[in-house]
């Protein structure tokens, strides 16, 4: 057997040892983090974009950054108002579904929501909507109450009978 | 409420069960041994060995029921832990088979050749897993053998006085007509059952009650029985046994696992404080030990007419260098007896495959013991948590033991590295040792069953304008 296979075979075989190492790594990778969402359309990485742990990853798929976080998107939903009064939560590009349910992102303890109150959710261009899921004493933004799924502007309070929550940076 | 289906709740997401990545990580761990066959093959006879295909159908079969047996009774079982250990026994069964190539320390006296028997080890290892992963339904039930556990431990560890030792060590228990068995490989698993479900009792009045001291918590004197009397075990183990390796495991063991139950720092200071008293202790007048720490202190001095086994090892380290010099072209034969096999096997990998393949060989072990911790982390019953913990510990132990014997970090002590190194009870031991630890794994990674509809019964009041 020549030199220069033996060589070769001797290289290839430590070059796939790390190979499976690798391989390995990522699988306990995607274990950690969860499936690679691959986005449709290069718009929706503004909404998805918050989500901090996936920042890393945004950046590979090569979205430009001057589409990296809209200026002045809302990161966050605040409980103002009513006994969650001080709860926040992280929007991350999904949808926060509000009401009595348990199933809830946020369980409202409120004899006046109903179970399945409202939802709060990203559209295509990041912006963030609020949409009452027919409840029975309706969902209020600002003063009006809801009829249609309605774009919340920053720092709007959204009325759910005693509790109040708004969107903050 | 047909709009009410849209909705989503954050981190419901589905859980994958992860079988198909654990299928194609298997045929890449058969494959890397297959190729190193061949590679083997073509640098020692120029040609494809013959037993190739033998070994390489084997090791698949091998892989493809446990793959089968795991999809079906423990579907959402970690992806990673089984191609890892058919990939280092693989790679074990080659590195053992090209050294039967060698005639120097394939003799009959020796024990012939190995390969084939550690293939057989290593089939019924597979059969003792599938065994653990059928009938073992639910790792809670082992909580029930908790004192039990501990008498087996206690008697498989005891065992091995009453029998001659071998290479300075009793560590064997030999049965005539099927050979010798290393009973303290078994014993790491119990002894792992008995100390998780004995700590889960007693872990809140070994963590709370204590006296604060010079910012240490100090245990109280009735508190320190159990880790006295494991302790004096261990030291036991030492002298009657002559085993240093045992005995570092099995104390290091109880402290990995105290420190995790109860979270204080002391137990870690006492216990280090407690064995390298003992240590030196023991070493002070054993002379079995003494010999270890000689050689580990003065690996050059001139032994029978040559250096010590370990400046040899640590030869094969140096003329491997970086890259190695090809599987089957070094020189580990030199080591003499059958030692290359078993507890130099490492020395051969160094050899062979440099730097670059022991390291890669090194964090398979070290991504098998994090796959472990991981699933302790994962796991939700606090017995599940310590059980894992404890088994990735013991793991973890024996390959530092080993790894750090074989290079000289610590004196050399008479363990086999898992998987990897010929010997049957280690390779049959760790392969339960997995089943275990997947076995928590599918419990701890199933998904939570829905919660059951409910209580949205009360009416939503209406608000009178």
């Amino acid at each position: 057997m020549s030199e220069l296979t033996l060589t070769v075979m001797r290289l290839g075989f430590l070059a796939v040892l790390w190979l499976f190492v690798i391989v390995a790594v990522q699988v306990i990778r995607s274990d950690l983090f969860g499936t690679r969402v691959t986005q449709r359309g290069s718009r929706r990485t503004a909404s998805a974009d918050a989500r901090p742990q996936q920042a890393g990853r945004q950046q590979q798929a090569a979205a430009p950054p001057q589409q990296r976080q809209r200026r002045g998107a809302p990161t966050k939903l605040v409980v103002s108002e009513g006994t969650l009064t001080g709860t926040t939560v992280a929007l991350q590009g999904q949808t926060v579904t509000l009401g009595r349910a348990h199933d809830s992102t946020i369980v409202l303890d409120d004899d006046y929501a109903s179970s399945r109150h409202a939802r709060i959710y990203p559209d295509r261009d990041g912006q963030w909507i609020v949409e009452d899921l027919g409840s029975t004493n309706g969902t209020y933004l600002d003063r009006t109450r809801l009829t249609t799924p309605t774009p919340i502007p920053l720092g709007a309070p959204i009325r759910i009978g005693k509790t109040v929550i708004e969107l903050r940076k | 409420m047909s709009v009410v289906t849209n909705t989503t709740t954050i981190g419901a997401i589905e859980a994958p069960s992860r079988r198909n990545t654990e299928l194609a990580m298997l045929a890449f761990a058969v494959i890397i041994p297959v190729f190193a066959y061949a590679n083997v093959g073509l640098a020692k006879d120029g040609s494809l060995p013959a037993g190739m295909l033998g070994y390489g159908l084997g090791l698949s079969l091998l892989a493809g029921v446990a793959h089968l047996m795991v999809r079906k009774f423990a579907p959402y079982a970690d992806p990673l832990m089984l191609p890892l250990a058919t990939l280092l026994n693989g790679l074990g069964l080659v590195l053992i088979w090209r050294l039967d190539l060698e005639p120097t320390i394939t003799t009959d006296a020796l024990g012939g050749a190995m390969a084939p028997k550690q293939m057989i080890w290593s089939a019924l290892g597979v059969a003792l897993f599938l065994g653990v992963l059928l009938f073992l339904k639910d790792h809670r039930v082992l909580q029930r053998y908790t004192y039990i556990s501990m008498v087996v431990a206690l008697v498989l560890l005891i065992l091995p006085m009453f029998f001659p030792a071998k290479f300075g060590a009793r560590i064997w228990i030999t049965i005539p007509g099927v050979g010798s068995l290393q009973p303290a490989e078994f014993a790491k698993i119990i002894i792992a059952i008995f100390f998780a479900g004995y700590l889960m009792v007693k872990r809140d009045a070994l963590a709370l009650a204590s006296r604060r001291f010079m910012g240490m918590y100090l245990p109280r004197g009735r508190d320190l029985g159990p880790i006295l009397a494991i302790w004096a075990l261990s030291l036991m183990i030492l002298i009657f046994e002559t085993d240093l390796g045992t005995s570092l495991l099995f104390f290091g063991l109880f402290v990995i696992m105290l420190y995790v139950a109860t979270e204080r720092t002391s137990w870690v200071v006492f216990g280090l404080t407690l064995s390298a008293a003992g240590a030196v202790g023991v070493a002070s007048f054993a002379s079995h030990v003494q010999s270890r720490v000689e050689n580990w202190l003065n690996p050059l001095a001139l032994q029978d007419g040559g250096v010590t086994e370990t400046a040899q090892a640590v030869y094969a380290f140096g003329s491997g260098g970086l890259f190695g010099s090809g599987l089957g072209q070094g020189y580990s034969r030199l080591i003499g007896g059958i030692a290359p096999k078993s507890d130099y096997i490492l020395a051969t990998v160094g050899e062979e495959m440099g730097l670059t393949g022991l390291m890669a060989i090194i964090l398979l072990y070290g991504l098998l013991i994090e796959r472990g911790v991981r699933t302790a982390l994962a796991a939700r019953d606090p017995f599940g948590k310590l059980l894992a913990i404890g088994l990735s510990g013991a793991f973890a132990l024996q390959v530092f033991v080993v790894a750090g014997g074989v290079t000289g970090v610590i004196p050399l002590t008479g363990m086999t590295m898992p998987f990897l190194a010929q010997g049957g009870s280690s390779v049959i031991a760790n392969w339960a040792l997995i089943a275990i630890l997947l076995r928590i794994s599918d419990t701890a990674r199933r998904p939570a069953p829905a919660p059951a509809p409910t209580s949205d019964a009360e009416m939503t009041q209406v608000v009178r304008p």
